[in-house]
């Protein structure tokens, strides 16, 4: 069996969210359970029909991961995943369950996340405490005060010192984002903001400023995946897996082969080769947006523009409602929600656009989407082309 | 008072550190192919080989990039911004995170030429650091 040979073969038949925002009164092992039932819901299956588990939860209580999450909502699979590279992971798991499905190892995968982000934090966003004594290779880091935004703010510099790429181009991003948010009434952030606006927010580590970064809040999500056959009996239109792609290329900041470079170039790649689609035939794009330099990043390493080009390539709100290249419709990881880790929410969005349910944000006529996640520091990404039956 | 994470040494760093303690920049180069690398490993990440001399590094490099934190990243960071996280790519060849002190933060600038110094950060832990070459 080659790669190609999974073209159409498995489709997504459910997704769903949690609640998402500040949800103080809910685990995230709630959030994540929930999420899954209304995803099951929405596809007409239940929880008796899973047989594949797929979830991470990064944070404590999270060991074990998809023994804890099946464990809780009372699941017993026989295919099981845990891979954790960061918030592509659910991405990843989309190229895993399709694989799982067209061999015939499991026959119904569930996709889950859910995370207290937000009140994990006491509710709000700020240092956080790590352990005091660093064991193992990120004691060459962490000493250094080296953050998860500062390791994006490096990739920024050195793609602005490289390129000449501008503070005002980063900040198209976050302001088209925020437009897109605007039209979705789950977005937790959704007021108009200006290029300025993103300018003059505090600086948090330069070049980035507090609107380039995304937000932190509470959110579950699911995502049910079936063969192509079975999917055409179950209760919403199948939306067919036409190409994945998943890569890694380090775990710390100080390791990453060039810092104007993401995986993406890897798991794009194999993605478009293996759906057959050319990046002329992207209707729509979900990028996973933990900082507005992740998208630019990810943008050219898919390759929907030269290196060196993402500035201009964003510029003029090209990726805005009504622009010519509709990105992360739901408002993205900067305005809709962030808990941690989107990738699941990039992969959500793209199916429902794909659906024609997404009311004043659908993107009219969208027969092929891509969602692209980064987890880590910029280290792994996964890549997946999705289609109308 | 909270300070900044600190590293606890294992097989693989203890010379490492302990070499840094006595204000001593040392770092690996493998006996099998010749590369340098950083961070300290086991074995070679170009060749997989387990025989690595430790060798004293020139303590010369230049910043490969960098960012001015103006938000602590840590409770142990109060009180210290503006302070400048940066990887510098060291004379060798392998690049390292590290901060860059003694100078104004604003006068950091990518392909700076820096060079060691070390921040006895306790009694027990000494951390390489950069400054501008003067």
């Amino acid at each position: 069996m080659d790669p190609e040979d999974l073209r159409r073969k498995v489709a997504i038949v459910g997704v769903a969210e949690s609640d998402i925002g500040r949800v103080p009164d809910k685990s995230k092992f709630q959030l994540s359970a929930e999420a899954s039932k209304a995803a099951l819901d929405e596809a007409g299956l239940t929880k008796d029909d899973v047989d594949g588990v797929f979830t991470t939860i990064i944070t404590d209580g999270g060991q074990f991961s998809s023994m804890l999450m099946a464990e809780y909502m009372g699941i017993r699979p026989r295919y099981t995943d845990s891979t954790s590279i960061g918030g592509s992971s659910f991405v990843a798991y989309v190229e895993h369950a399709a694989m799982a499905i067209a061999t015939g190892l499991c026959e119904v995968a569930l996709i889950c996340h859910g995370s207290t982000n937000i009140s994990d934090r006491g509710g709000r966003a700020g240092p956080v405490s790590v352990s005091d004594a660093i064991f193992g290779p990120t004691q060459f880091e962490e000493p250094y005060g080296i953050s998860t935004v500062g390791s994006y703010a490096l990739a920024a510099q050195r793609h602005m010192h490289e390129y000449g790429t501008t503070s005002e181009q980063l900040a198209e991003i976050a302001v088209a984002t925020r437009k897109w948010a605007s039209l979705n009434p789950r977005a937790m952030k959704r007021d108009i903001i200006t290029i300025d606006d993103v300018l003059n927010s505090r600086m948090i580590a330069s070049p980035l400023h507090l609107l380039d970064c995304c937000l932190v809040t509470d959110a579950g999500g699911a995502v049910v995946l079936a063969s192509m056959e079975r999917a055409r009996d179950l209760k919403k239109s199948p939306v067919a897996v036409l190409g994945t792609g998943e890569a890694h290329t380090h775990r710390m900041i100080s390791q990453m082969p060039d810092l104007t470079e993401t995986a993406a170039k890897v798991s794009g790649k194999l993605a478009f080769e293996r759906a057959g689609v050319a990046h002329s035939d992207i209707d729509v794009a979900e990028i996973y947006d933990s900082f507005t330099i992740t998208v630019l990043l990810t943008l050219e390493s898919l390759g929907f523009c030269k290196t060196g080009e993402g500035g201009a390539f964003v510029s003029n709100q090209r990726t805005a409602p009504g622009g010519d290249f509709p990105m992360n419709t739901q408002g993205g990881a900067l305005s809709y929600t962030h808990p941690g880790m989107f990738g699941i929410f990039t992969v959500i969005e793209a199916v429902r656009q794909l659906r024609g349910e997404c009311g004043q944000r659908q993107v009219a006529d969208a027969e092929i989407a891509l969602a692209n996640g980064t987890g880590g520091v910029l280290s792994s990404t996964g890549t997946i082309i999705l289609g109308r039956d | 008072m909270t300070i900044r994470p600190l590293p606890q040494p294992y097989q693989d760093t203890a010379t490492y550190w302990a070499a840094a303690k006595e204000h001593r920049f040392v770092i690996q180069k493998c006996s099998d192919c010749g590369e340098y690398q950083f961070y300290p490993r086991g074995v070679c990440s170009h060749c997989l080989s387990s025989v690595l001399e430790w060798k004293t590094a020139s303590g010369m490099g230049t910043v490969y990039s960098f960012t001015v934190n103006h938000r602590a990243p840590h409770p142990g960071f109060i009180g210290m911004t503006p302070f400048v996280t940066a990887i510098v790519a060291l004379a060798e060849g392998p690049r390292m995170m590290t901060n860059i002190v003694d100078c104004d933060p604003e006068t950091v600038a990518i392909n700076m030429p820096v060079e060691v110094t070390f921040d006895d950060v306790t009694g027990d832990v000494t951390l390489p650091m950069f400054r501008p070459v003067a």
